[in-house]
């Protein structure tokens, strides 16, 4: 069920260079599961589109959802401005969100494709190995994920923190095996991730990104790619809002 | 209170409707409103067979407004009227408007055609605007000729009222609004998109993967309201005016300058109630002026 309402801000705080983690009262948490994203409204009228932002962390007992995402342009340069007893018009949940699976998983996030890997890693059901790439030691959210996985894996592009390199790479390097693996990051580092999985042969979920106007499925603005032909579409087109945004990175062109 | 208006005999239970392209088919959108309460849905073009549509990126924001290039992606006429009309019987008072799109007058037969024995389909609204579809689409929309020729044919051989749909991008719409009405068209409505460009100077590259994309959004009102008013000036058939809506002030502009209906866009995207409380809003105006039939402020200001 989506819900359109007004959220409270409950804490703002910034985690890194851009980065900012946003706490929100709103029953949207209800419904919400991991994977899944809100679309966040602006309070000024010239920013008419919504932004989806991906869930970080629900917290039902609390009535909260956690939101972290990255300063990219006027609005969520706005967002970053929200402080604790703001209102701010929220939509979700929205999208698939991502199906908990497998008895030994890897979680991997490059970037702002991070934070959504922090609610899946506390509901997976098995054990739960994390792989972090990050440009450089401004790192956020790994204390959170050392006390929720079994292992923690960090790639910088820098070498600075954890392995030079990239995700793949510290997969590589750590001989990590598993029966599924989940991602969220930067197109070139879903597609390595999903190489990875396929030459192992595991399976592998892929969260992905497209910009998007209604975020409930009707404008048809955010499609991505699809290898056979879709059963919606029609084409081979699916709806990253609605369809997705999780994938089998088996079932789109990455 | 009366809030019906009749279009070519097809009469509406209000006049407020959305915008082809900004609701699909009404589905993702019935978790927020009532379908049964809008005086039509208008449904996201649909040509003979499936369209991919462009490439992504297809939407970007402007200043109160965006662009979008969705290229008209559809499933195709069979999958519609299998799926979406389908799923419309529900609705039983509201009304469909199916918008019609095609790259050649064939095509739009074929689709106006396949259609002719839907009897969920109240009326066809053929689109000949679309800013991002290369053949076709404004193709035919730009040349006064081809509009009435269009009109001409599609009404030959359509069993629903037509409304042609008009492009802003032409240096006089009166124009196409008097070709539309010679070759036959039941109704009119605008506007459609506003061509339009948006570079990112970082990358310094075109944000929308088809380079160029149809403005609509709060900022193209006024042109919208301007472009109404004088088409209502120029031709004696009814108007769906269109552009920029966001509020029920938009809606009741665009009536007094000569719409019999209007239809909700892009304001659905920010606010996906936007067409009941645009609805509730004029009823409210009504009550606050007097108002007893909505059609007696159609085109009152002069």
């Amino acid at each position: 069920m989506k819900i359109k309402e007004k959220a409270v801000v409950l804490w703002q705080e910034k985690l890194a260079e851009g980065v900012y983690s946003l706490t929100l009262e709103t029953s949207i948490v209800d419904h919400a599961i991991p994977g899944q994203f809100i679309s966040i409204f602006s309070n000024d009228g010239s920013k008419l589109l919504p932004r989806p932002i991906s869930i970080c962390e629900i917290n039902k007992d609390y009535g909260t959802l956690r939101v972290v995402y990255r300063v990219v342009g006027a609005g969520t340069e706005k967002f970053s401005h929200l402080k604790m007893g703001d209102k701010i018009e929220v939509m979700g949940p929205l999208g698939n969100g991502f199906p908990l699976e497998g008895r030994n998983a890897i979680v991997v996030g490059g970037g702002i494709g991070v934070p959504p890997m922090l609610e899946l890693a506390k509901q997976l059901p098995g054990t739960v190995t994390a792989v972090m790439g990050y440009r450089n030691n401004d790192l956020f959210l790994t204390e959170e994920f050392e006390k929720v996985v079994a292992n923690l894996f960090i790639a910088t592009d820098d070498g600075s923190v954890g392995i030079r390199g990239t995700v793949v790479d510290a997969m590589r390097e750590n001989d990590l095996v598993a029966d599924v693996i989940y991602a969220c990051g930067p197109k070139p580092m879903l597609r390595a991730v999903a190489d990875f999985a396929l030459e192992n042969q595991i399976r592998c979920y892929v969260s992905m990104e497209e910009r998007m106007a209604c975020g409930v499925g009707a404008c048809l603005g955010c499609v991505c790619k699809s290898k056979e032909v879709d059963d919606h579409s029609h084409v081979n087109n699916k709806r990253v809002c609605k369809d997705g945004p999780v994938f089998l990175s088996t079932e789109v062109v990455l | 209170m009366n809030t019906k208006v009749t279009i070519a005999g097809v009469e509406f239970q209000n006049p407020i409707m959305e915008a082809s392209g900004t609701f699909g088919s009404g589905m993702e959108y019935s978790e927020f409103v009532d379908l049964n309460k809008l005086g039509a849905v208008v449904t996201k073009g649909v040509a003979n067979v499936p369209w991919p549509g462009n490439p992504t990126p297809r939407i970007t924001e402007v200043r109160s407004g965006m662009l979008n290039a969705i290229g008209l992606q559809n499933p195709g006429v069979e999958v519609f009227c299998e799926r979406d009309l389908k799923f419309l019987e529900q609705y039983k008072n509201t009304k469909v408007v199916v918008n019609v799109c095609g790259h050649s007058a064939e095509e739009y037969i074929e689709v106006v055609e396949r259609l002719a024995d839907e009897s969920r389909v109240d009326m066809l609204e053929i689109n000949i605007s679309c800013p991002n579809v290369k053949e076709g689409g404004i193709a035919f929309g730009q040349d006064p000729k081809a509009v009435e020729e269009i009109t001409r044919l599609v009404k030959s051989r359509a069993k629903q009222p037509i409304v042609m749909k008009l492009s802003p991008n032409v240096t006089d719409i009166k124009v196409m609004a008097k070709a539309a009405e010679a070759g036959g068209a039941d109704a009119i409505s605008l506007i459609n998109t506003l061509t339009g460009m948006k570079i990112d100077v970082e990358r310094q590259n075109f944000v929308l993967a088809n380079k160029t994309g149809g403005m609509s959004g709060p900022a193209v009102h006024p042109i919208a309201v301007r472009m109404v008013y004088e088409c209502a000036n120029a031709v004696s058939i009814p108007i769906i005016g269109m552009g920029g809506i966001t509020t029920w002030e938009d809606a009741v502009e665009m009536m007094l300058a000569g719409a019999t209906a209007v239809s909700v866009g892009t304001a659905n995207f920010f606010n996906p109630t936007a067409t009941l409380d645009i609805l509730s809003g004029i009823e409210d105006y009504m009550v606050r002026k007097n108002i007893e039939d909505i059609n007696s402020i159609i085109g009152i200001v002069k």
